[in-house]
Parts: structure tokens; sequence; C-alpha cells
């Protein structure tokens, strides 16, 4: 009897629960890895959009007018921050006409918060390339910086949708301990090849790098931004036999043809490794990505040894 | 003998502290000390309170790393642009082709636009921008133009969105385009011809409502000070190269005598890569032919851009820009300039005129451009050079080493109706400093 009772409570309650359940947070991210991380932390309580494409250079969006009605309507806006989205976020929050995602409102997330950026430069030149001032900005490859992300993101999800904090909080500490049990098999997985060394095209594995112990000799890029040169990639090929580089990381819309004519010239592999989930199938959430990259970098690295 | 365990504990929260790459064992040690009895009340409220502190020191180390992420810049962003053109064209008076004040007006080296732009919030209320220019006229004189000075809102509601100060008008595409926003070395004839080689831009203010529909649908309603060498078609005082006359100033009377410029546009993504945008504009407004004339200009837009999914720096890609524009000028009886003892019969000076291009951007950093001009008038009691039928072919190869540098080549094919045809070959360079501002799509 006690059990039936405290059953129909229990429905009851969950009814009453779903009764006022507040609307779901109309969530936009910039990416699609920030929007993973929103779907993570955010789960039924929230939607989801991202407005680059995932197979796309994140530098280099068009501001679409499409992208002015989705931000009209947002809740929330997620962005890279640390310039990431110069190029194009400005002029469409200009015209969004929304002050839930207007700077330093609870409803804006800037991911790069909190996040200990690195190659900071000293000076600000465009003459070394497309600098960014507040450092590289390609810092979701790391999981520990996505646990900080996570965080963020969990923290403005509450103070907008008190009523859900609680989930939001165990969403988060189910994302962290995630994080935590596969960081620990993906550092197992790539323990083997500690101090490997990386050619990637654009200085977009930084963070990774630091994360799993791996070397990057250089980029396919001479300066961040700027199209290879073919005395630059000469160069890349003697660093690469010099240093025995074997990979050559590239990412959908850089150019793979380059990298494959210095893999042919140093019997190098070029190892397709998307940052962005749903840039290839099979990866949907931030977790599959992480998988596929750390699967595909180690598969390419044992083939080369 | 009460000193020794104050110099114990005091010795081992030193420890503690000492050891501090290891808070916990060092929190532990002053936990223990704190339970421990013999301690006196004082001593361990003051120990509770500096682990109390070491804590938050602790926590405050721990986020961050957490150092807030600063804000590029400082209250407002600073940009600079230089645009300089070198060429030739069969056509000595080169001016007499190219009909905007940013084109190449001579034979040899123009600098038609240095432009100083300065944009950020004001407050969270208001954003300001001004764009400052500088050209240097065919005489070799530096001219400075106040271009664009204006505020927007922020947070007015209802989708609402107010513009006001000195400003392009929002008619069709390019008009409200900086030079360097331009896919060409220069401005189409059409509306060098409707709006004068400054573009149509005047003081006023602009109300701008977003509909609440599924797709972009934006709709403007723009009202400017009607007189000015900007407001050509208008009150401006090269007017007399349209209608013949002598100007004759009407003044403002009312809010009709101000120049009303309305704007619906729209736009569907048609696929993920594929991007539709059209518009209709119109511009009314009182003309200085004669005290009771107006004009009246519509125009329609379109621009389609297909981008790759894959796109680096954003190539490869196709773009369709095409504007037609259509103007009916009511010109009074007037005097004419010309000859002050004749007299100008009232007519309807009616033009029209269209220009198309295609972009293609074949790899990172290379575009192809191909524009075709149009533009033609009625039939009228005075002929001007500026509504005699004409046509143009323009095709240019841009290429940008970076997206802060470009350099283009452009070959113009000149038809001008009972004058000839002329062939001009410019190039052009330009480069940003600073934090130049992000198009608009």
């Amino acid at each position: 009897m006690r059990t039936r009772v405290s059953l129909l409570a229990t429905a009851l309650l969950a009814l009453s629960g779903f009764a006022a359940a507040p609307k779901p947070l109309n969530v936009v991210a910039t990416t699609s890895d920030l929007a993973a991380l929103a779907r993570e932390i955010g789960g039924p309580a929230v939607t989801v959009t991202a407005l680059a494409k995932p197979t796309e250079d994140p530098h280099f969006v068009d501001p679409k007018p499409s992208h002015l009605v989705t931000l009209n309507r947002a809740d929330v806006l997620i962005e890279g921050g640390a310039e990431l989205e110069l190029g194009w976020l400005p002029p469409l929050l200009d015209n969004a006409r929304n002050d839930k995602i207007a700077a330093g409102a609870p409803g804006r997330i800037i991911a790069s918060q909190g996040i200990r950026m690195l190659e900071v430069p000293a000076t600000f030149d465009r003459s070394k390339g497309d600098i960014h001032s507040l450092g590289n900005p390609h810092f979701m490859v790391d999981p520990v910086d996505a646990k900080i992300v996570a965080a963020n993101i969990a923290d403005h999800f509450s103070r907008l949708q008190p009523a859900s904090a609680e989930a939001f909080k165990a969403n988060l500490q189910k994302f962290n301990a995630t994080v935590d049990r596969k960081l620990a098999e993906w550092q197992k997985q790539l323990e083997p090849f500690r101090g490997a060394k990386l050619v990637t095209y654009h200085k977009d594995f930084v963070y990774f790098a630091a994360r799993f112990n791996l070397d990057i000799v250089e980029t396919l890029e001479p300066k961040p931004g700027i199209a290879p040169s073919p005395a630059h990639l000469a160069q890349v090929i003697s660093a690469m036999q010099s240093s025995k580089a074997r990979v050559i990381l590239v990412q959908p819309y850089q150019n793979r043809k380059t990298a494959e004519t210095v893999a042919r010239q140093t019997q190098a592999a070029v190892l397709d490794m998307p940052q962005q989930p749903g840039a290839i199938p099979n990866t949907v959430s931030y977790f599959d990505l992480m998988d596929h990259l750390v699967r595909t970098l180690a598969a390419g690295l044992e083939d080369k040894q | 003998m009460r000193s020794l365990p104050i110099a114990v504990g005091l010795a081992l929260f030193g420890a503690g502290i000492g050891t501090a790459q290891r808070p916990d064992s060092a929190r532990a040690d002053s936990v223990r000390l704190i339970r421990s009895p013999w301690l006196p009340d004082s001593l361990r409220a003051l120990i509770q309170s500096l682990q109390a502190r070491l804590d938050s020191l602790a926590e405050a180390s721990r986020q961050g790393a957490a150092a807030p992420a600063r804000a590029s810049g400082s209250y407002m962003n600073i940009g600079f642009d230089g645009l300089a053109d070198f060429g030739w064209s069969s056509e000595p008076h080169v001016a007499a082709l190219q009909l905007g004040d940013h084109d190449p007006r001579v034979r040899g080296f123009t600098v038609p636009n240095a432009e100083l732009s300065l944009d950020g919030a004001v407050d969270p209320y208001f954003r300001g921008f001004a764009n400052l220019v500088y050209k240097i006229d065919p005489a070799g004189e530096t001219g400075v133009e106040l271009e664009e000075v204006y505020f927007l809102t922020t947070q007015l509601p209802g989708n609402l969105q107010l513009r006001g100060g000195q400003f392009f008008s929002e008619f069709g595409r390019q008009n409200a385009q900086h030079p360097h926003a331009w896919a060409f070395v220069d401005e189409p004839l059409v509306l060098g011809r409707m709006f004068g080689g400054e573009g149509l831009r005047s003081q006023g203010a602009r109300l701008s409502w977003l509909v609440p529909t599924k797709w972009y649908t934006e709709a403007m309603l723009g009202a400017f000070n009607s007189a000015g060498s900007t407001t050509s078609s208008f009150r401006s005082e090269e007017s007399a190269e349209i209608h013949g006359g002598v100007p004759v100033d009407q003044g403002v009377h009312g809010l009709n005598d101000l120049l009303i410029v309305p704007r619906l546009a729209s736009s569907f993504d048609l696929t993920p890569t594929q991007v539709l945008l059209f518009g209709v504009s119109a511009a009314f407004g009182p003309n200085n032919s004669g005290p009771d004339a107006r004009t009246r200009i519509y125009g329609g837009d379109l621009y389609w851009k297909w981008k790759s999914a894959r796109a680096t720096a954003g190539f490869p890609f196709v773009s369709w820009q095409t504007e037609a524009l259509f103007r009916r000028y009511d010109a009074a009886q007037r005097q004419s300039a010309e000859d002050p003892l004749s007299t100008l019969p009232a007519e309807v000076l009616r033009d029209r005129g269209v220009y198309s291009q295609l972009l293609w951007g074949v790899k990172p950093r290379l575009v192809l451009g191909l524009r075709g001009d149009y533009v033609s008038g009625s039939p009228a009691a005075f002929d001007s050079e500026l509504r005699a039928e004409r046509t143009r072919l323009s095709p240019n190869v841009t290429w940008y080493p970076t997206e802060f540098s470009k350099l283009r080549i452009q070959y113009n094919y000149d038809d001008r109706k009972g004058v000839g045809t002329d062939h001009s070959l410019w190039l052009q360079f330009e480069f940003i400093l600073g934090a130049h501002a992000a198009h608009k799509f």
C-alpha cells in the first residue's frame, strides 16, 4: 500500500514537474563543438542551433540574413571568443536586436572565458599573419578546457532557467565524469606515442598536442592564415625529414591536396582530423569527435612507426 | 609554557604554507591543529581565519587560470583603409567615363579613397560609427569629407532599430557599401546616374523593423534632408546637369520636402550552401527644376551566393548580383541654364538602368568577375550627357593576399551612344589597417 501511494506521489510529482517544465532555452552556438557541449549540459531543457557548418572554416563564415533571424530569437549565444568569430559575428549582432544576448547579458557565453590561453602574442603585428590578440582560439580539443567551457555553460543556463538548475548541475557532473574517464583512456591510447612529431595545416592542434604530449614541428601555413608557399613547403619537407614527422593533420576546409603533396615527398600520411562534431559521419557528440581524433591519430602514428 | 603550543602550531602552519603545492595536506594539518584540545581559542580563531583565506586564494588561483577573457582593443575599433588606382583610358577626359567619386579619375594614378573608420558601443543603448574619407582629386588637392557619422540603437523593443546621423541610405544593395567592399574598381553606371558620384546619403534617420517571419524580412523607412551634393536627383545643386535649367530651391515647408526612402528586403537559404537575398526600394522627394517638381526612383535588387560547404577562407564561391532602377523626374517649366532667354518646357524625364555582376571565387584568394552595365533615358528638351544611352562591359581579376589587402585588374569596354567606344585598363590596390569592421552579407 505504501509503495502504491509513493508511486502515485512520484507520478503526480513527475506530472506536475512536466506541466510546469519551463519552455526550453533557445541556444545558438557559433560552432558545432560548442553546440555539442550545450546539448550535453542542457539536455531536454534546451534546443540548440549552430551557425557555422561543421565542415566550414570558423574564421570565415558568411553573416547570412538567416543567421540574423536565428540570433534575433535566441535566449543564449555561445561564442568561442578570442576573436575566432571576429570576421562575421559583429555585423550580425549589430542588427540582431536581441538584448538577451548582448555583451555582458546572462544569455551571452564566451567559451574562452576562464581558459588558460596559449600563444597570446606580446605584440600585435599582422606581418606575423592573422594572429589573435587574445591567444590561439582552438582550445576545445583539450578535454580539460572543454570541462571549463561546460561549467561556464552550466552556470549561465542555471541563471537563465533556475527551475532546471539541478538538472544542469547533474548533466555537468556526468559530463565531467565522462571526460575524466575518457581522458584516461585517450591518454592511454596516445601514451605509446609520447613526444611524437606532427605537422598540422594551421595552428589548430596546439592545445591537443600540449594535453597529449605530442610535438608539432611545423605547420603547412608559413604564418597563421597565410597560404602555404612553395619555399615554405620545402622547409616543411626538410624539417619533417630531419625530425621524422610522419603525419600531417588536416581539417575538412583545409587544402588536402597541399598536404598530400608534402606527404608524398616525406612518406607521411595525411590524417583527417576535423575539430567539429558532425564534420564526418558518426561524430555527433563531443566524445564521438574526440574518440575519432585519438583513434585516427593513434592508428596513423602506429602505421608510420 | 603557553608559548610552546603556539610555536608548534605556527611551525606546523608555516610548514603547511611552505608546502603550498600540496594544499590538501596543508589543509589537513591545519584542521588537525584547530581540533587539538590544547590550542588557545584566540590562536584557533586566527588559524581558522587564515585557513579560510588560504582556501579562497586557492579557489581563485584554480579558476584561473581563469583570467577573464579580455576584450580586444579599447573602447572603440579604429580602422584605416587605403585605396589606390593606376591605369589608362582611350578617353583623355577620364571623368567623363567614370561617374563615381571613388573611381579612377585620370590617366595615371588616383588615390580615390582613404578612409578612417571608428566604431564601438556608446553605452548599453547605442552603437556609434564614423567614416572620415580623404581623397585626392585630379588636381592633386586633398579633400576631406564626413562621409558617415551615425548612431544605431541596440535596445528598442518590437524588433525595431533606429539609425540617425549622416549615412548611406539603404537603397538597393551597393549604395550602402563602402568602395573597399565593391567587387569592381568603379561604381555601376546606373548608381552614378541616379545617385551621383557620392551615392545617396544625407542627414536623416531610418527606422527598421525585423519582421517576425520564419525567414529574414526587414522593412525600413528612411527620411533625409533632400538638399546637398549627395542627393543627386533631388535638391542637389548639380541637378542642373539632369534637367538643364537654372535650379530653383524651393526650401523645406513640410515633411513632403524631405527625401523619403522605403525598403523591403527578404532572404532565404535555398540550400545549406546557397542564399538568395532580394529587395525593393524607392526614393521620393522634391527636385529643383521648379517649385513643385518631384522625383521618384524605384529599384529592385537580387543577390545570390553559393559557397562550398568545405570553403577554405571563404573559397570557392559563386555570386550573382543585379540591380535595376527606374527614375521618373518631373521637370517643371524652367529657365535654361545655358541660354537665360530660352525656357525649357515642363516634361517628365524617364531614366532606367541595370547592372549585373557575376563573381567566381575560383580558389582561395582569387576571384574572377564580369559586370555588364546598361543605362538610358527618354528624349527631352535638354540633351544631358547623364541621360544618354550607354553600355559597359567590365571583366576583372582580383587577388587577395589576405583579407587585409587586394590587388585588382579591370578592363572596361565603354560604348556611349553618339560618342563612340572607349577602352580602359585599371589596376587597383587596397590595404586595411587595424580592426576594420567585418562586412555585412
